[in-house]
């Protein structure tokens, strides 16, 4: 009686595609921990999602004329990064409408490319495989390039580390110390398209949203220290994202015709109990603390 | 409670009796009772952290005293007709957002009723009438949003005047004003206060601009209040029983300075943790 | 152009319009771009899930619209509203994974949900339309004063008695009316270009409030007509030039106001 055997279904560890499933997810879900709890203290999850939504209709574009979809996702995010940035906006308000305007005109080029793709190559784009994703469909010979990106991205959020710190919880202050803050806020969009570009394709646009703001949210609400949040939100991310492989993995085995949840599905329900669960016992202190959130206040100039 | 001198007449706008709020187990305010007279400029004096907000939200029935009343124009509990007037604050208007002064002052005639608003030549003299009263009509057609601090904040003034409360609630209006922009918003809240009968209460953590406009002091420390006249309350005696340890009130130059420790010893060593709350700028 | 597809497409496109630019010059004040995205977005997953219980996608899609407003409301009580809504849109983006790996539908009609068919919109539709339509411009008149005062200056408000919790939920579920209605016509990912653009675009010309909402609906129906006559003529998708229209519309807006405030600076005596 082997309790383990029940947990885990038999095969889970020696099966190729979980063992890539595992190792991509892994990597991508340290990358969006890093990167997210900046995003969540900065209030820039709309712009986290809507990378992966943009990026979508680079990479269908990349796909029609024939270059690595990646590619195509990763130089419209840039691209876009740079768009939201001039279009500025001093309020956390306005950067919603600047993301959503940027976001407007992608999804448009998402229609006319996938039109082109269903025309001409006959193939349904990259759009929807995109937007769903599974991580058991990843190729092996993938994981080189994860992981380059992956370090990429640890290390342009490592150079900005305590600039950023400084720019996303006291903006004043940073602004007094000279901190070239114009410049952290591109160079951190930038770090947060790549990242969201890296796991959007890998891992689809739900998880890469879902990965992306969950754990750091969830980490953020255990401890204040940003250090301490990036650690635990990183353990966080791996766990969901093995918790719901393994779970996907069990459901497939127990139906008779092979057909389990989805990978995808199952990493965001773990993410959002995950969440939920780490928001119940503050619960009580933040209703007498009172319900008004402001939001970033440090990015709001005087 | 050394200023809990009158009797709270049946004229009294704003009467709070012991009031105490408990919130997640930190008594915030410790039996606070004051009152203000109809047309009376009564100014909350306390650093940050010493409850003024909190006392604020009470009046305006956001927060429910754990024990005491509070009650407005005569009646017990929270009122939400506009018998009170409020200004925030932090004012923060969106820059691009497609609405000028008159609009918003416009809002505060009937901004809380369902509908929309049917425009007559009514509403548009009242509001008129108003925006010549905070002397804004200067920029009363242009984007409130792109207004600066001061005429925002003179605007929200007349978009809180124009229901008619019969008092006026103020969080810290001179925080961000410099000194003559803080002189002249002090002395249009006078003359309201004493031309139209409404009455004035506001926060501050800095009382020298206001001690010559000022009916009554409530000086809050720790959660505790005292009130009364100006001369009753900003005393050495007074404010130390408050504090809980001893402060010198010193009066220099038309200035009032509350110091802690002995007179001449400046901010030294022996003092509790809560540092006093008027320094001279 | 004019068969009867084609006014069809012109009617109910214009009810899609005139609706997406009122709820649209509030889902801008409020800052709300990423409710008007995370909503439709995730509603299409009710879509999945009522083709695989059998029953009508409008339906589907009207109740996990709600949903997705009552978790955001609910879940942005504790943590910021941008947090919120993304785990919003995450969970009923899964469950539309779940749904379809379940169903047997194409991803073909999943696609319409996305990028919509207004083209395809027949005669029947245009009466739910209409009502759904009819629905939201209402609730909005109605709360036409509060929302717009909770939606400048949320703290006087709540002074006033207007709860922005409420006001929250209320505008979140006028969202999801909105989607309701146009998600089947023009997809998911456009009306949220309909939902931003033209009301964005619309404060450049004018500021005024109501002005500003009436101008942001005739923006909405000129965008949305345009794309289809263009559509007829070029043969490709409406979408596409939907999403391009809002976004050029946005920027000759922003133009005009930087233009105007030049004007204005030059104008002005110096000192």
């Amino acid at each position: 009686m082997d309790l383990s055997a029940i947990i885990i279904e038999p095969g889970f560890f020696s099966n190729q595609p979980v063992q890539t499933a595992l190792v991509v997810s892994a990597i991508t879900a340290v990358v969006s921990a890093v990167v997210g709890v900046f995003t969540v203290i900065r209030g820039q999850s709309f712009a986290g999602h809507a990378f992966s939504d943009i990026g979508g209709a680079g990479a269908s574009g990349a796909v029609l004329v024939g270059a690595q979809p990646l590619l195509g996702f990763v130089t419209l995010n840039v691209a876009a990064a740079g768009v939201m940035e001039m279009i500025g906006i001093r309020r956390a308000r306005g950067r919603d409408l600047a993301t959503g305007i940027v976001l407007g005109v992608a999804l448009g080029f998402s229609a006319l490319f996938l039109f082109l793709a269903t025309t001409y190559t006959s193939t349904s784009g990259a759009t929807v495989s995109i937007l769903f994703g599974s991580l058991f469909t990843v190729a092996p010979s993938l994981i080189p390039v994860v992981a380059v990106l992956g370090a990429f991205v640890m290390a342009l959020i490592a150079i900005l580390y305590r600039p950023l710190l400084l720019t996303s919880i006291d903006y004043e202050l940073a602004a007094v110390r000279g901190v070239p803050i114009r410049l952290v806020g591109i160079g951190y969009l930038i770090a947060l398209a790549l990242a969201v570009s890296l796991s959007s394709i890998t891992i689809g646009a739900i998880l890469s949203t879902a990965l992306l703001v969950g754990p750091p949210a969830t980490a953020l609400r255990l401890t204040k220290r940003t250090g301490t949040a990036i650690a635990v939100a990183s353990a966080v991310g791996v766990a969901a994202a093995w918790l719901g492989i393994l779970i996907s993995y069990d459901t497939a085995s127990w139906s008779a015709d092979g057909n389990g949840w989805p990978v995808s599905f199952c990493i965001v329900a773990v993410v959002f109990v995950f969440y939920v669960s780490a928001s119940f016992p503050s619960r009580l202190g933040h209703r007498v603390r009172g319900h008004h959130q402001e939001p970033v206040k440090s990015l709001e100039p005087s | 409670m050394t200023g809990e001198t009158r009797a709270s007449e049946d004229a009294d706008v704003l009467v709070i009796k012991d009031a105490s709020v408990v919130l997640a187990g930190r008594t915030i305010l410790d039996r606070v009772s004051f009152t203000v007279a109809p047309g009376s400029f009564t100014g909350l004096i306390g650093s940050n952290g010493a409850g003024k907000t909190t006392l604020l939200k009470t009046i305006l029935g956001l927060v429910k005293p754990t024990s005491g009343t509070v009650s407005i124009g005569g009646a017990a509990g929270p009122r939400r007709d506009p018998i009170v007037g409020y200004v925030p604050q932090k004012i923060a208007l969106e820059p691009d957002a497609p609405l000028r002064a008159r609009d918003l002052i416009g809002l505060g005639l009937d901004g809380h009723r369902y509908g929309m608003t049917r425009p007559s030549a009514r509403r548009r003299n009242l509001i008129d009438e108003i925006l010549a009263a905070v002397n804004a009509t200067r920029f009363a057609d242009r984007r409130v949003g792109r207004l600066s601090g001061g005429e925002q904040q003179r605007v929200m003034i007349a978009h809180a005047l124009i229901s008619r409360p019969r008092l006026l609630l103020l969080d810290e209006p001179l925080a961000n004003l410099d000194i003559g922009s803080s002189h002249e918003v002090v002395e249009l809240l006078r003359r309201i206060a004493t031309d139209q009968g409404i009455a004035i209460v506001l926060t501050a953590h800095d009382m020298n601009p206001l001690l010559h406009a000022m009916d009554r002091i409530v000086y809050i420390a720790r959660g505790r209040a005292v009130s009364g006249t100006t001369a009753e309350v900003v005393r050495t005696e007074t404010l130390s029983e408050l504090y809980g340890y001893h402060v010198e009130v010193i009066h220099a130059a038309g200035r009032v300075l509350v110091a802690a420790g002995e007179a001449g010893e400046g901010k030294n060593a022996r003092t509790p943790p809560a540092p006093p709350d008027s320094q001279v700028g | 152009m004019f068969e009867t597809f084609m006014i069809n497409a012109f009617e109910t496109s214009a009810i899609v319009a005139i609706v997406s630019g009122v709820v649209g010059f509030f889902t801008v004040l409020r800052g709300a771009a990423f409710a008007a995205h995370a909503i439709p977005n995730g509603a299409f997953a009710g879509a999945a899930g009522a083709s695989l219980l059998g029953i009508s996608k409008l339906v589907g899609l009207g109740v996990f619209a709600l949903v997705g407003a009552v978790l955001i409301a609910a879940l942005g009580r504790r943590s910021r509203s941008d947090v919120a809504t993304a785990l919003t849109v995450a969970l009923l983006l899964g469950l539309g994974d779940l749904f379809l790996s379940r169903s047997e539908e194409y991803s073909a009609q999943v696609f319409a949900l996305l990028f919509g068919d207004i083209l395809g919109v027949a005669s029947y539709q245009i009466v739910p339309t209409a009502l759904l339509g009819l629905a939201c411009i209402l609730v909005i008149l109605m709360l036409y004063r509060p929302l717009l005062l909770s939606s400048v200056v949320p703290d006087v408000a709540e002074a006033r008695g207007i709860s922005p919790r409420w006001m929250d939920l209320a505008f979140l579920i006028i969202l999801a009316l909105v989607t309701t209605m146009a998600v089947p016509i023009v997809g998911a990912f456009l009306i949220f270009s309909l939902l931003i653009g033209p009301a964005a675009a619309a404060r450049a010309f004018t500021d005024r409030p109501l002005p500003a909402m009436v101008m942001s609906s005739c923006i909405a129906l000129v965008v949305v007509w345009a794309a289809i006559a263009v559509s007829y003529t070029t043969n490709l998708p409406v979408g596409f030039f939907v999403g391009s229209f809002s976004g050029l519309c946005y920027g000759l807006g922003r133009g005009w106001a930087i233009w105007g405030d030049r004007l204005r600076m030059s104008g002005r005596p110096a000192g």
